[in-house]
Order: structure tokens, then C-alpha cells, then sequence
């Protein structure tokens, strides 16, 4: 009998069960595009279920919520993420369901070289209306501050324009970048920039700026103290099914949410 | 007398001629009409001149025409010396092993991905011209030398394939009278090779006016109206790239086909600019012309 049972464990092997057990015996394809701010968490859970099951397979694509709510609505990918709530309209329109699997600040960034490590949310708005120009006003060296923002259909943009800028006016001259890594790179490689990132998205390669005297970090957005969050939503068109399902509840396990954690994002569960 | 085969033949390219082009006619037809609801709600004018602020329900694109043409023009500004001084080493004034050796990379450089000229620009070329220059960056000038660098192989052929194909009994005349090499070239090839320069020059126009990666790597994407070779820029095709992901009904989706038909009209003139000057290349060759 123990004998039966071991060779059991041993053909279902890992013997004791965990989150990717539910993908046993599955096979096919799901299409995932949208958010880049869930790039990460995405690629990793796709990593960790092809790497055990062959049949499986996983794409991942950015384009920003404005994309993902789309083209999940158009049935061109099977999941379209979004950093922000789809509008009624868009629920209504495309038959959306939403799963928020985690909590993400956006947080102001500049260059690690740049001594500015603190603003008031005033100067910031004026900041991105072009009325203060230069670092120096900040304390900074005298240099023309190069403002970077994200296009329209962003979620990043969206929250950030909402609650950091209280829908004030962003300056002609700012420059637009197409993803939340394009902007990190932007930031990185420019010793005046100014912008905005997804806070899973930070680290060393960019500066965190406190706002208000709170410094966007994991800990001030779990906490509350950081005000500039939003949920990071995976949506699909009508109740999810089959892999896509599976993936879904992938993201609310033990094991998905630590993956959310790990890379930077507040998990809700 | 006409067999059957060939009048199947002649109606099945009539029938292809034909189609591509309605199928050309109704790309516009279908940009104007996807386009008309923005047309209706703003102002015709206020969509090519005036600012683009979609939370204000301002959808101008004037800004975005100008980008492309400023970028596209210092593209090709650039590119022509660039690309004339390699055509006429590689036809006639380099050595052989240099001739071959050039060729090579130029053929080369046209199957680089347009993505990887773009990080060259990104890691190299923007941090110079910010530390060189002064402001962003990223900007006109930055988007315009990498594309200038990108245009100039399909110049490079056209200009060196127009002057190969200048009937070499002229080369050989000048030649025998003790013209030497660059006589040949300034003298007998070059006006003879004239017409099919211009229509590369104008291609390669095209292509730069067409590109979207470049300038939405390079440019900044700024949604002003550039005033300087160091202010950003926004070009048509970027536009479209980053709204593309708006909503389908919105009048910001809306705009793109606006863009589309900016595009599609700079296209046709410079189509027609080649036909025009082909057409008095070909008179040309008439010797009651020349």
C-alpha cells in the first residue's frame, strides 16, 4: 500500500502540492498584454508555470492600460491589465471582469546624481507647468529641468495626473515616453530629468523624490502615508475560463502574490 | 494576332492594377470617414494648426506636421552630402577594393533593424548632444542624425545605381578626349544619372517622413511645436503610436486619422514630384531637347 502511494507521489511528483499543481495536464496558449507597470509580475508567474509545463504558453506584451483594456475587449489577448480602474463605459462595453492582485504607488524619480531629494506637491505642479524651469529653485545645480511624462492612454499617467497634479497642466515641452521601463531608462541616463515610475518599478538606477516630505517606497504606500497609489488590475473579457482562469487565481495564490511582492508591489491578500 | 492565354493574362493585371488602386483610393476614403467625427466636433482649421490637449477637447495636430517636417528635412539635409560623397566613391572615384568593400557595408546597413539605430541614439547620441549642445537631449536634431544616418544607404544605392547606368560609351568618349576621373564624373555621369538621383533623394525623403521608431525614441515627443534644432519634437507617426492606444471612440483615437491624412498627402506629393521629374528626365533624353 505505502508502496502504491509512493510511486503515486512520485508520478505527480512534486509529491507535495503547491499553486502550479493546478496547471497539471493543461496545455495551450494565453495572451496577455496592457500595463507595463505588471510586466514583471507577469513574466515571472509565465516563467515559473512554462518552465514545469511544456504545453504551456505565455505571452506577455506591454502597450500601456489604454491597450490592455482594448485589445482584451476586442478579444485579440485573453488578458489585458491596466494601473487603473477600467471606466464604467469600457466594463459595460466589453462585458469586463476585474481582478486587482496588488496595490502600486507612482512615485516621482530624477536622476541619482541629482542632490533634489524633496519637494512640496506646489512645486510639483509647477514643475510640470513649465512655471519653474531651472534646478536651481529646488537647490539643485543651475540647469533647465527636463520633464518626462507618459502619453494619454497610460494608467501610470492617470493616476499620477489625478492625485499628484490634481489634473494641472503639464508643460508643451515635456517629453513623452512610451512605458514605465522606457521611462526609468529615460530618467537614468538623463542627469536633469524629472518623472514619474511605477514604485515596483524603482531602484538603484533612479532617485526616489519625496513629495510632501513622504518618500514613495513600499513601506509609505502600504501604509498609506504615500497617497499616490492605484490597483494594478488584470481584466478579461466576460467570466475568465479554462487557462485563463487558472492564471487568474495563479495571481491571488500564496505563491502569485509573493511573485507581486517580490517585484516591488503591495499584494492584497 | 492575339492568342486567348494573353487576353486572360492582359484582364487578370488589369484586374490587379485595378485593385491596388481602389484599394489605395479607399485607404483615404476610409481615413476621411473615420476621421469625420473629429472634423465635425472641432473646427476644420483648429484640427492642422491648432494645440494638441485632449482634457480640454483641443485635438490639434499642427504641432505633429511640423515635427515630421522639421526632422524629416534635417534627415535629408544631412543625408545628402553623406550619401553623395559614398555614391561617388563606390562608382568612380575609390579604388577597387574600397568600392567593393563600401558596397558591402552599405548594402549591410540597410538590414540593421530600424530598433537598434534607435538605442545607438538613446545611449550615445542623446547624452552628447545634452552635454554638447544644451537642452534635452532628445530632440530634432538627435532624431534627425540618427535617421539621417539611416536614410543615406537607400540614397547611397540609388544615387551610385543611377550613375552605373549611364551608357559607358559616353564614360569611355570623355575618356579618350583625357578626361579624368572626376571630370567623368562632375562632367559626363553626373548630369546624365541627374533624374534617377532625384527620384532617390525623394524616396529616401519619403522614408524619413514615414519612419515612427526614430522619433519616438529620439525626439522626446513633446507635444509643442518645435522652435529649434534642440526642442522636441513630435512627428505624425509617433503621434499615431502613442495614441493609438486610446479609446477607439474617443476624438483622440479620432485624431490619428488625421495624421493618416497629413501622412497620406505628403506621400502623394512626393510621389507626383518624382513622376513630374521623371517625366522631364525621360524628354531629356530627346536630342531635340538637350
Amino acid at each position: 500500500m505505502l508502496l502504491i502511494v509512493f510511486t503515486f507521489c512520485l508520478m505527480a511528483s512534486p509529491c507535495f502540492g503547491d499553486a502550479l499543481d493546478a496547471f497539471e495536464g493543461q496545455q495551450g496558449t494565453i495572451k496577455i498584454a496592457g500595463g507595463t507597470a505588471h510586466i514583471p509580475v507577469m513574466r515571472e508567474a509565465a516563467k515559473r508555470i512554462m518552465m514545469r509545463y511544456k504545453d504551456i504558453s505565455i505571452t506577455v506584451a506591454g502597450g500601456g492600460s489604454g491597450v490592455g483594456i482594448k485589445q482584451v475587449g476586442e478579444g485579440l489577448v485573453d488578458i489585458g491589465n491596466s494601473g487603473r480602474k477600467p471606466k464604467p463605459e469600457e466594463i459595460e462595453r466589453y462585458n469586463l471582469k476585474m481582478y486587482q492582485w496588488a496595490i502600486d504607488g507612482v512615485g516621482l524619480v530624477v536622476n541619482p546624481k541629482n542632490p533634489v531629494h524633496s519637494i512640496t506637491k506646489e512645486q510639483l505642479k509647477e514643475i510640470f507647468s513649465g512655471k519653474i524651469d531651472s534646478w536651481a529653485a529646488l537647490g539643485g545645480t543651475d540647469h533647465a529641468i527636463i520633464v518626462y511624462t507618459r502619453d494619454e492612454a497610460s494608467g501610470t499617467r492617470a493616476v499620477f495626473w489625478n492625485k499628484a497634479l490634481d489634473k494641472g497642466a503639464i508643460s508643451t515641452k515635456a517629453l513623452f515616453v512610451p512605458s514605465n521601463g522606457a521611462m526609468k531608462t529615460a530618467v537614468a541616463n538623463d542627469p536633469y530629468a524629472i518623472g514619474y515610475v511605477s514604485v515596483g518599478h524603482m531602484d538603484e538606477s533612479v532617485a526616489p523624490v519625496a513629495l510632501d516630505g513622504v518618500t514613495p517606497t513600499l513601506e509609505t504606500v502600504k501604509n498609506g502615508q504615500y497617497q499616490i497609489a492605484r490597483g494594478l488590475y488584470s481584466n478579461t473579457k466576460g467570466e475568465p475560463e479554462g487557462l485563463t482562469r487558472l492564471f487568474i487565481d495563479y495571481l491571488f495564490t500564496a505563491e502569485g502574490q509573493k511573485i507581486a511582492a517580490d517585484k516591488g508591489f503591495i499584494p492584497v491578500k | 494576332m492575339r492568342s486567348s492565354g494573353e487576353t486572360i493574362a492582359k484582364g487578370a493585371f488589369l484586374f490587379c492594377a485595378g485593385a491596388s488602386a481602389v484599394m489605395t483610393a479607399s485607404v483615404f476614403l476610409f481615413m476621411i470617414t473615420l476621421g469625420l467625427p473629429l472634423f465635425r466636433e472641432s473646427d476644420f482649421f483648429s484640427v492642422w494648426t491648432g494645440r494638441w490637449s485632449p482634457h480640454e477637447g483641443l485635438y490639434g495636430v499642427g504641432a505633429m506636421i511640423s515635427g515630421t517636417l522639421w526632422i524629416a528635412l534635417l534627415a535629408t539635409v544631412l543625408s545628402l552630402p553623406l550619401s553623395l560623397g559614398t555614391a561617388f566613391v563606390i562608382t568612380s572615384l575609390g579604388g577597387a577594393r574600397l568600392q567593393k568593400f563600401l558596397n558591402a557595408i552599405i548594402r549591410f546597413m540597410t538590414g540593421i533593424p530600424t530598433v537598434i539605430y534607435g538605442f545607438v541614439g538613446i545611449f550615445l547620441l542623446v547624452p552628447l548632444v545634452r552635454g554638447g549642445l544644451g537642452g534635452a537631449g532628445m530632440s530634432v536634431l538627435a532624431a534627425g542624425i540618427v535617421l539621417a544616418i539611416m536614410i543615406s544607404p537607400t540614397m547611397t544605392l540609388f544615387f551610385s545605381d543611377s550613375l552605373l547606368a549611364v551608357d559607358s560609351t559616353y564614360v569611355q568618349a570623355a575618356k579618350a578626349l583625357g578626361a579624368d576621373r572626376v571630370q567623368r564624373l562632375l562632367y559626363v555621369m553626373l548630369p546624365k544619372a541627374l533624374g534617377g538621383m532625384t527620384t532617390g533623394l525623394v524616396l529616401a525623403l519619403g522614408r524619413a517622413l514615414g519612419d515612427t521608431l526614430i522619433a519616438l525614441m529620439l525626439a522626446g515627443n513633446a507635444i509643442g511645436a518645435p522652435e529649434s534644432l534642440l526642442d522636441p519634437a513630435r512627428t505624425l507617426t509617433a503621434h499615431i503610436a502613442l495614441v493609438k492606444a486610446a479609446d477607439y471612440d474617443s476624438l483622440e483615437f479620432r485624431s490619428i486619422f488625421a495624421c493618416g491624412i497629413a501622412l497620406y498627402l505628403f506621400t502623394t506629393v512626393a510621389v507626383i514630384a518624382i513622376r513630374l521629374l521623371g517625366r522631364k528626365n525621360r524628354k531629356c533624353h530627346d536630342p531635340k531637347c538637350c
